[in-house]
């Protein structure tokens, strides 16, 4: 029989977190850091608001790029919070999660054997999404000596005439950096030389808690070449309602718009009015879960450097990412040994890219007493390694 | 302390009062002395009054209590309005509260008992009974869903995956 899967799926390796979805489901008394999403229920104000429009009768298609009343709203809130200004009409489309809005944003603009740049460590999904879309990953692999921040030296010793475009999420998920204006200045440069597209995934934006978020789409000559990714997800505890968008030049959107109408046709409308009331009035709401985060951010930093696994202050995002080196195991053998012995469920660096190889991913997104446990079994775990 | 970390302890404080200093220090991002020198100034002050534990009594059988909200209107005097006829109510430690109140009525009273007769004989002996008291309702408390913020019996379990992306 001739192989019924495609040559591309085929290559697409499975996802390396499964392994450890599945040891978890099967065992007892699990504590899991292993969770990338928030540990809070979407706010009541916007389940309500939600319930409200279905119990009106708004049960149908919103027109493909999106609610117009939502996209008015993505486009002050953007302006306000970030200094990047965009054409609700034009320069903005509501997709189905952040996740839908990368997977079109590449398929708009690549042609078969194009590079794109992928800054490592890295959400799972930016690799296959680029293949998908037949163009070429190249890693990119940021390290612990720059805090995991993108620099001049490491990007353009990757860069190639087939260059078309790159790809980063900062805050950053697994490792929690930022990037300022300062860290953003040489690599723009870069950018414009090499005239690459940019895809800025800001789905942690909101969740960043020293310095206020700074998008590198605001920086001069940047609007026009990048396409900036968010979503509701994370910052307004969302994930299931899968409201997501994208904005950036017309031309661009414009293409994924061709895409989105024909493969996905809208958004869902419920989870669109629910992004609506939590840009009109979830702002508290999302500023206390901000506060809570911070503060669990701060005590599992300190806890982890004191067990013994050096850990930076992530500055963003709710995952810490502590390098495990010291105890000699690589981080496919420290998860599956620590899940098996002490019961706590972590991801390995390794599924984010060859540079998160050495660490291991803690999402602080579960509570305090979680944490404490979860933190006290690693001690202990470490402690044999020493 | 800055004025916003005294603000972000106190709440951490006010939702969990077991909180050890060296927890509340690292959360804080503060040193642990800076912690411990500001709550002992708080107590000092007034400002943090005790550490309650908020009971559900309700799932503890041979300890039924009986609460009732009781609308006060009161005559306020001269120089002292309310203050001194809330001070004669709040001093009966059957009164678990009293809140002065814009609107219909002016004090807002709670008062706990053994049985609905001790809370009944202590609003016909004792409030009304009071010179000033120009006349009580009382409302008796039939179930708590929330108090303070905290949910009695919740449904909003962890329903997310083990491990995600």
């Amino acid at each position: 029989m001739r192989n019924r899967l495609s040559k591309t799926i085929q290559e697409i390796p499975p996802s390396g977190i499964r392994k450890y979805f599945d040891l978890a489901s099967t065992m007892e008394n699990v504590i899991s850091l292993g969770v990338g999403e928030p540990d809070f229920v979407t706010p009541w104000s916007i389940r309500e608001a939600s319930i409200s429009t279905m119990e009106r009768g708004y049960t149908t298609y919103t027109s493909n790029s999106g609610l117009p009343e939502l996209r008015y709203e993505i486009g002050k809130y953007l302006a306000e919070s970030f200094q990047v200004h965009y054409d609700d009409k034009k320069e903005m489309i509501i997709t189905v999660g952040a996740s839908e809005a990368i997977d079109i944003a590449l398929r708009a603009i690549l042609d078969p054997g194009d590079e794109v740049l992928i800054i490592e460590p890295c959400y799972v999904s930016y690799e296959p999404t680029v293949k998908l879309a037949g163009g070429v990953p190249v890693s990119v692999t940021t390290d612990m000596s720059t805090k995991f921040k993108i620099t001049a030296d490491i990007l353009r010793e990757k860069i190639t005439s087939k260059s078309k475009a790159i790809i980063f999420c900062y805050p950053n998920n697994p490792t929690g950096a930022t990037m300022s204006k300062e860290d953003w200045l040489p690599i723009i440069d870069l950018i414009k030389e090499h005239d690459l597209l940019v895809l800025s995934d800001e789905i942690y934006g909101e969740l960043s808690y020293d310095q206020h978020h700074f998008s590198a789409a605001s920086l001069p000559g940047m609007k026009d070449r990048t396409i900036l990714i968010s979503g509701f997800s994370k910052a307004f505890a969302m994930t299931g309602w899968r409201i997501g968008y994208a904005c950036g030049p017309e031309d661009i959107i414009q293409a994924m718009l061709k895409i989105h109408q024909y493969t996905m046709l809208c958004a869902p409308i419920m989870g669109q009015w629910a992004a609506v009331e939590a840009l009109r009035n979830g702002q508290k709401a999302k500023d206390d879960m901000v506060a809570s985060y911070r503060q669990r951010r701060n005590y599992v930093s300190k806890m982890f450097n004191q067990i013994g696994l050096e850990c930076l202050v992530p500055e963003g995002a709710f995952y810490a990412f502590p390098s495990i080196t010291a105890t000699g195991l690589t981080s496919d053998q420290f998860a599956e040994q620590l899940i098996k012995e002490a019961q706590v469920a972590v991801v390995p660096g390794h599924v984010f890219g060859i540079g998160g190889e050495g660490h291991i991913r803690c999402s602080y997104a579960t509570s305090m007493e979680n944490l404490e446990k979860a933190i006290e079994r690693m001690g202990k775990f470490v402690e044999q390694y020493k | 302390m800055k004025k916003e970390k005294v603000i972000e302890m106190l709440t951490l404080l006010e939702q969990n009062g077991r909180h050890s200093y060296d927890k509340l220090a690292m959360m804080l991002d503060l040193p642990e002395e800076e912690v411990k020198q500001t709550i002992a100034e708080l107590e000092k002050d007034k400002v943090i009054l005790r550490y309650p534990t908020l009971i559900d009594w309700d799932k503890i059988q041979g300890n039924d209590l009986v609460t009732a909200m009781i609308d006060v209107k009161v005559t306020p005097q001269r120089d002292v309005g309310f203050d001194e006829i809330a001070e004669r109510i709040y001093r009966f430690p059957e009164v678990k509260s009293v809140y002065l109140m814009s609107g219909a009525y002016d004090l807002s009273v709670t008062i706990e008992g053994k049985t609905i007769k001790e809370v009944a004989f202590f609003v016909s002996q004792k409030l009304s009974t009071l010179d000033t008291v120009v006349s009580t309702a009382t409302h008796f408390i039939l179930k708590t869903y929330k108090h303070d913020g905290v949910v009695f019996n919740p449904r909003d379990d962890d329903r997310r995956m083990v491990v995600t992306p």
